[in-house]
């Protein structure tokens, strides 16, 4: 019995301590003011505070702790990039996230699973031998295995040729993870408000005030503050932000749906990806299948899902898993992705003095949920870009220095 | 103890028809129209399962499926609701969710240690210090999870089918069928659709008055009427799984989805009987009134010997009078309410000397010693709101029968956007908003009783055949007076300083874990969802998410309305993944010769949607056949299948004008009758795809695209259309033709012995010629191209026609070697002559420049897509290159396609083709590498498989037949 546990049970103190602190009233003026309460903005939060010191701090959010694309992800955390300033990013996200419960004094139960990325055809051979050099090249552990070594690694896969797209092989990363993704944002949230943070749910931001081409404030729906210096981490509604500081982003917002199962007992220990069947499977530690597909076909600020969604996904899922045709869906959602032209991310200066922004996460923001945070946090109290986003810069969409990430993306788009 | 009662106690069951099955290794006997959960009950088999997290033996609660203490295994499929499984013969049950066996789980040791298990407790232990982790998440991992998957199940049948209807009417109760027969009656075409066996929702089971027969004799009238009117469709055993934009619901029937669309919904779902929450309210024997009075009506179970009755409202009322007459004996029928009012059935009951005790709860049921089942339940006095008087009353009893009041069906109206509020006067829920094509009906509405149901039916029935825009007469009569809703009682949750008063019964959620998360806390109504797990669990909430968001109001000082309600997510029941999989339709293209490469012996392989050969003839020899039929063109004569190659026509006065802006080269004065190269880019100066234009009039070109990037062609090609609005039209024309190469110093007498009608020489019909005329008959698109470095012909002709034309040439060209070649031998072919292929020498960032593609961007045309980006991409400089490589062709390790180039332990580049060569002996390959390293001589290494390093030399392109000759014979 772990001890924590003991010390829990035998407690008799009622009610509980509170771990998250209620939400406080608005103060006139913060040193840093974060829109979104997300495990971004929380994450650059509690480092602002954890690690510089930066206090005066206050997160806004017009909904719940992590009630966007934290708490709608299926939660996978890898670094098989294919580029090397995507690798050296994601690396930096992994080697945080295997301390981060330590850090946080909360489970976010990260467990590496292994991860596997199918390949059905030539051309997704190739770009999976692509991602595993640059990988290799850069440390990370990744290789491609060819169909018997992954029918030995991953015995329940199905690798009949007579399905409509055989599997040739994969690109194996032994180290891909899946975590809690709720607990990552309650435990910023919880750290970052013991360290003097405040986090203000239900209050929206409606304006964002500039002068001299520097923020100075925002609108809240709660009332206006001041502010030295202000940050955006709002996923879906990157734009929609961002037009409200008066700058426009390469960025459209697109919906990606999920679902999961009922509770089944463990069988499916590693993380399966398809790109060219748009699946993404794993089972969680309550024993349901967590289940993604790419995303959808057109862009939307909505979050509904389609019955279009599971019935293509769930074919694709039963050509690679024929046996789960019995097991039932319990519950399907949708959330808005920021998708870039290059499928890397929008993170450093904007137009507007001190106004941080950190978008362009389409499909792939909860894995970097801790970097984003260690360097948000970094730049904004050193004014420094470090060194790890420079490449992730928004003017590279007028210099033409984008990135590539569209071959190491996970599924369709 | 539940026994069988006799007939008329049984309405869905055909006693002539035994049907036997096992359960947990014994066999049992059931009638045909029972559910397992019904059989096994008549066996007074009383646990089902085990429970979640505590392991605590479950039985009947709701029985409608609305609670995982149900769930089994049945044969390969795992987590059924054993209330909602239909009885056949030699079904294979077992319960879930335990170690050992279902009576004797070692795992309920969870229940004894569950102070040590508080709310959310994997988030507060198991981490410290870091490695324990793993070795903890293995052990929960080990417990994890309900049912078994089956890793060796088969895939049974399941396929779809679409329907369409004016109105249709989820759910055949009261309002439903009163609906549908109004709507029909309005001229509406109705589909009517209920989950039960037999239509009648409520009317079925439920007591409409004291004596007991008016819910048989309404029934029978209203589903007379239903099935009377040939405008009604009835779907019963019909699971509607939700309701997606613009009225798209899916439907789930025997091993058929069916996807619907309907004009006009009307939602009469009904209510969901809710639980009441004190300790042990999760026994075996303690269920909801619903369920008791199903056991009796529909499946002639008794559920017990003694019962106690507890209840919010007046559903009590009736269970305890239906249970009187199945000759259960009821100790007490316990009464929440402050101030019952008095009602026939009250009088009923007191008449049959059943005591009545008003403002009192259970406060605990007390488990048998032995056994699992309940044993006695402790009533107190509520003094307020959850509390209770010291003093209680013990009755022993069997049976518990419970009713913590009604929520909405509400699923389907909320997907649908509807509004509820909830009336603190009543304490119920009420619909407040409702879109204009949907509509509620009856207790989904909050009406309250028969008469008013039936009437509000009518009236929704109307309005929606009004909202399917038929012409409908004038609106039906309200009914004279609607009886005011009775009040339920204001707070069904009862804690016990001892806990195990369970909230969710899926997830073994307590009060107090609920209390103790808000006070951590995480009290918005969503984050308590998620760190209780309360409503995530199989019923998703249908019993907990009421009393749940009460408790937080509660603890909020908030109203129910201000501390709002979680989002009620498709699917509404749980749908296995082979329903909505179907019949898993992809298709799979074939061209028009795709048998002829089957017989030939072809390996073939995927290209998009297609299938092209790989290469002909015995695998063990593939690398070998691919050399034999790559040297067959050049040194005889080969034929490809291209037929997958995307064909566009592009045809209007503006055609040339549009082609000038969708591709890089030059076209207004390409002349008629000639081909040139096309280059795409997208808005970044990418490089997407490219092909050949043929002019075939001044006014018509036909373009060919790559296989898998026509489609995406096609559709930018009209999206900037509908911009551009130039007179043009674009039509996909890939599928309708086939397509062949013939290539080869062979190729011409072949080509000469079937056409007459087109001068071959190579006068009358240059290299980039384009002709048209017959070959063996067949209407014929000729394109003299280049792309394997030899003399050689496309030929496109109608797609009916492939095979014809490809057993001609196969015939013709007998005494001239002619042989066909497959992908691999044509990639090899191009390498040879440096051409690149779109998608495996480019990449999501390749420029016309890098590429070494600078020739085919016209010079001084205004514009194409992406020329501004092309242009400062330009200016800025190369970062990369393409360039040609050559290593020799013996006593080296050959690289893969995608190693790196490696240049002073940096990455410089990588290749992106390689192959032997055996007409060159050696092997050849494009790679990108610095700019510095692209002149000709340059030596690279490149690291390939285990970390070596081999040298290559880059070279000129094309390594064959630099200067073309061989094509422009």
């Amino acid at each position: 019995m772990a001890f924590g546990l003991l010390k829990y049970g035998l407690s008799r103190r009622r009610p509980v301590k509170r771990f998250l602190a209620a939400r406080p009233e608005l103060r006139p003026s913060y040193d840093v003011a974060i829109i979104g309460g997300g495990g971004h903005g929380l994450a650059a939060a509690y480092y602002l505070a954890a690690r510089h010191g930066v206090r005066n701090v206050a997160v806004f959010d017009k909904g719940y702790l992590g009630g966007g694309n934290t708490g709608r992800n299926t939660a996978i955390i890898r670094s098989n990039y294919l580029t090397p300033e995507g690798v050296a990013f994601y690396e930096e996200s992994m080697r945080l996230y295997r301390g981060l419960s330590e850090e946080l004094d909360y489970n976010i139960l990260y467990s590496e699973r292994g991860h596997f990325t199918l390949a059905h055809s030539d051309s997704a051979m190739r770009t999976s031998r692509w991602r595993a050099e640059v990988n290799k090249h850069l440390g990370v552990d990744s290789e491609v295995v060819e169909r018997e070594e992954l029918a030995r690694l991953v015995p329940l896969l199905n690798m009949s040729d007579e399905v409509r797209h055989p599997v040739l092989g994969a690109l194996y990363h032994p180290p891909g993870a899946v975590a809690r993704h709720d607990a990552v944002a309650w435990g910023y949230a919880g750290r970052a408000q013991e360290l003097g943070v405040e986090i203000h749910q239900e209050t929206e931001v409606t304006g964002i005030k500039i002068e001299n081409g520097r923020v100075v404030g925002l609108e809240t729906s709660r009332g206006p503050i001041a502010c030295g210096k202000a940050m955006q981490a709002v996923a879906g509604l990157s734009g929609q932000v961002a037009r409200l500081a008066g700058f426009t982003l390469p960025i459209r917002t697109v919906p990606l749906q999920a679902c999961v199962s009922l509770p089944l007992k463990p069988f499916l220990d590693p993380i399966i990806v398809s790109g060219s069947l748009h699946v993404y499977i794993s089972q969680s530690d309550r024993g349901e299948l967590v289940m993604g597909g790419a995303t959808d076909p057109y862009p939307r600020y909505q979050t509904s899902s389609t019955l279009d969604f599971m019935e293509g996904l769930m074919a694709h899922i039963l050509e690679l898993f024929p046996f789960m045709v019995d097991v039932p869906v319990l519950r399907q959602w949708a959330g808005m992705t920021d998708m870039t032209p290059d499928f890397a991310p929008v993170m450093g200066l904007t137009p507007v003095e001190n106004y941080y922004i950190d978008s362009g996460w389409g499909t792939w923001g909860f894995k970097a949920t801790p970097v984003c945070g260690t360097t948000m946090a970094e730049m904004i109290a050193t004014g420094r870009v470090p060194e790890l986003i420079k490449e992730f810069r928004l003017d590279r969409f007028r210099n033409f220095s984008l990135l590539g990430e569209k071959g190491a993306a996970s599924v369709g788009h | 103890m539940m026994t069988r009662l006799p007939e008329p106690a049984g309405l869905l069951l055909d006693r002539t028809e035994q049907v036997s099955f096992r359960f947990e290794g014994r066999q049992f006997q059931g009638y045909r129209g029972d559910t397992v959960a019904s059989a096994l009950a008549a066996n007074d088999v009383s646990v089902l399962s085990r429970s979640f997290k505590y392991h605590r033996p479950r039985g009947i609660h709701s029985l409608s499926g609305l609670d995982a203490n149900t769930l089994v295994q049945v044969g390969p499929a795992p987590n059924r609701f054993a209330d909602r499984e239909p009885l056949v013969p030699d079904l294979e049950v077992t319960g879930q969710n335990y170690w050992g066996t279902l009576r004797h789980d070692r795992l309920a040791v969870f229940g004894l240690l569950h102070r040590f298990f508080p709310v959310g407790f994997y988030y507060k232990a198991f981490y410290k210090p870091r490695w324990t982790w793993p070795l903890w998440a293995k052990m929960i991992r080990r417990i994890a999870g309900l049912g078994t998957v089956d890793t060796n199940a088969p895939h049974g049948y399941f396929d779809k089918q679409y329907l369409f209807c004016d109105v249709l009417v989820v759910g055949g109760g009261a309002a439903g069928l009163a609906a549908a027969s109004q709507a029909a009656a309005a001229g509406a075409e109705v589909i009517l659709v209920d989950e039960n066996a037999a239509l009648g929702g409520g009317l079925l089971y439920g007591r409409a008055d004291a004596g007991g027969i008016r819910a048989e004799e309404e029934r029978a009238r209203l589903v007379g009427d239903v099935e009377g009117s040939d405008r009604i469709s009835v779907m019963t055993e019909t699971a509607c799984l939700g309701r997606y934009a613009d009225n798209w619901l899916p439907l789930v029937r025997g091993n058929r989805l069916y996807k619907l669309r309907t004009k006009a919904l009307v939602v009469a779902t009904g209510s969901l009987e809710q639980p009441l929450v004190f300790r042990n309210n999760d026994l075996p024997g303690v269920m909801l009134s619903s369920a008791a009075q199903r056991l009796i009506k529909l499946y002639g179970v008794k559920p017990g010997r003694r019962a106690v009755v507890a209840t919010a409202d007046d559903e009590g009322y009736g269970a305890a009078l239906d249970l009187l007459d199945a000759g259960v004996e009821v100790a007490a029928v316990v009464d929440l309410r402050m101030d019952a009012p008095r009602t026939a059935m009250g009088d009923t009951l007191a008449a049959r000397r059943v005591p009545v005790h008003a403002a009192s709860a259970p406060w605990e049921a007390v488990a048998q010693r032995k056994g699992a089942g309940v044993a006695r339940v402790r009533v107190a006095r509520i003094e307020e709101d959850g509390v209770c008087a010291p003093s209680v009353d013990s009755f022993s009893c069997d049976l518990l029968v419970v009713s913590g009041g009604h929520a909405p069906a509400a699923a389907l109206l909320r997907q649908a956007g509807a509004i509820f509020t909830y009336d603190s006067d009543r304490h119920a829920t009420t619909v407040a908003e409702l879109p204009s094509d949907v509509f509620a009906a009856g207790d989904v509405a909050g009406t309250s009783g028969l008469d008013a149901a039936m009437a509000d039916g009518r009236r929704t029935g109307w309005q929606a055949a009004q909202a399917a825009g038929l012409d409908v007469g004038p609106e039906p009569a309200a009914p004279a007076e609607e009886e005011p809703a009775a009040a339920q009682a204001a707070w069904p949750i009862f804690a016990h300083p001892d806990h195990k008063a369970f909230v969710d019964l899926d997830e073994d959620v307590q009060v107090h874990d609920l209390e103790d998360a808000i006070a951590e806390g995480y009290d918005h109504v969503e984050l308590l969802k998620r760190f209780t797990t309360n409503g995530m669990g199989p019923s998703q909430g249908r019993h907990s998410s009421l009393n749940a968001v009460r408790i937080l109001a509660r603890a909020k000082s908030r109203s129910v309305d201000e501390t709002g309600v979680t989002t009620v997510r498709q699917p509404i029941v749980p749908v296995t993944m082979g329903h909505l999989a179907g019949r898993s339709f992809e298709p799979v293209r074939y061209t028009a010769m795709h048998f002829r490469h089957l017989e030939a012996g072809a390996t073939m392989m995927p290209a998009g949607l297609w299938l092209r050969p790989e290469f002909y003839g015995d695998k063990a020899r593939r690398q070998a056949l691919i050399g034999e039929e790559a040297k067959n063109v050049r040194d005889n004569v080969g034929i490809i299948d291209v037929s997958t190659l995307g064909g566009l026509d592009v045809r209007g006065p503006d055609a040339a004008e549009f082609m000038n802006r969708m591709y890089t080269f030059a076209y207004l004065k390409q002349p008629v009758g000639r081909s040139r190269y096309v280059l795409m880019t997208d808005l970044g100066g990418v490089v997407v795809d490219d092909g050949v234009a043929c002019r075939m009039h001044e006014d018509h070109f036909y373009v060919t695209a790559t296989t898998s990037g026509v489609d995406n062609v096609y559709r930018e090609m009209l999206w900037y259309n509908a911009q551009w609005r130039l007179k043009v039209d674009v039509t996909n024309v890939t599928a309708a033709l086939a397509g062949v190469n013939i290539a080869g110093p062979n190729c011409r007498p072949v080509l000469e012995t079937l056409c007459d009608d087109v001068d071959l020489s190579p006068e009358g019909f240059p290299y980039m010629g384009v002709r048209e005329g017959h070959v063996a008959g067949i209407p014929t698109i000729f394109l003299r191209v280049g792309f394997v470095g030899e003399l050689g012909y496309e030929l496109h002709v109608p797609a009916s026609q492939g095979e014809a034309l490809w057993d001609a040439l196969m015939e013709a060209g007998k005494n001239h070697g002619i042989r066909p070649f497959g992908v691999e031998a044509q990639r090899l072919l191009r390498l040879e002559k440096g051409h690149i292929l779109i998608g495996q020498d480019t990449d999501g960032l390749t420029t016309p420049h890098e590429a070494d593609m600078a020739w085919a961007l016209a010079k001084k045309k205004p514009f194409h897509v992406g020329i501004r980006s092309v242009r400062m991409q330009a200016a800025k400089g190369l970062t990369r290159k393409l360039v040609g490589f050559e290593m020799p062709g013996v006593g080296v390790e050959q690289p893969k396609e995608c190693h790196l180039v490696i240049r002073g332990g940096e990455i410089t580049g990588r290749v992106t083709s390689v192959a032997y060569s055996p007409n060159l002996d050696k092997i050849v390959g494009l790679a990108y590498v610095a700019p510095d390293q692209s002149e000709p001589g340059t030596k690279i290494e490149i690291r390939v498989d285990g970390a070596r390093m081999v040298n290559a030399t880059v070279a000129k392109i094309p390594f064959f037949d630099p200067d073309g000759a061989r094509q422009e014979l």
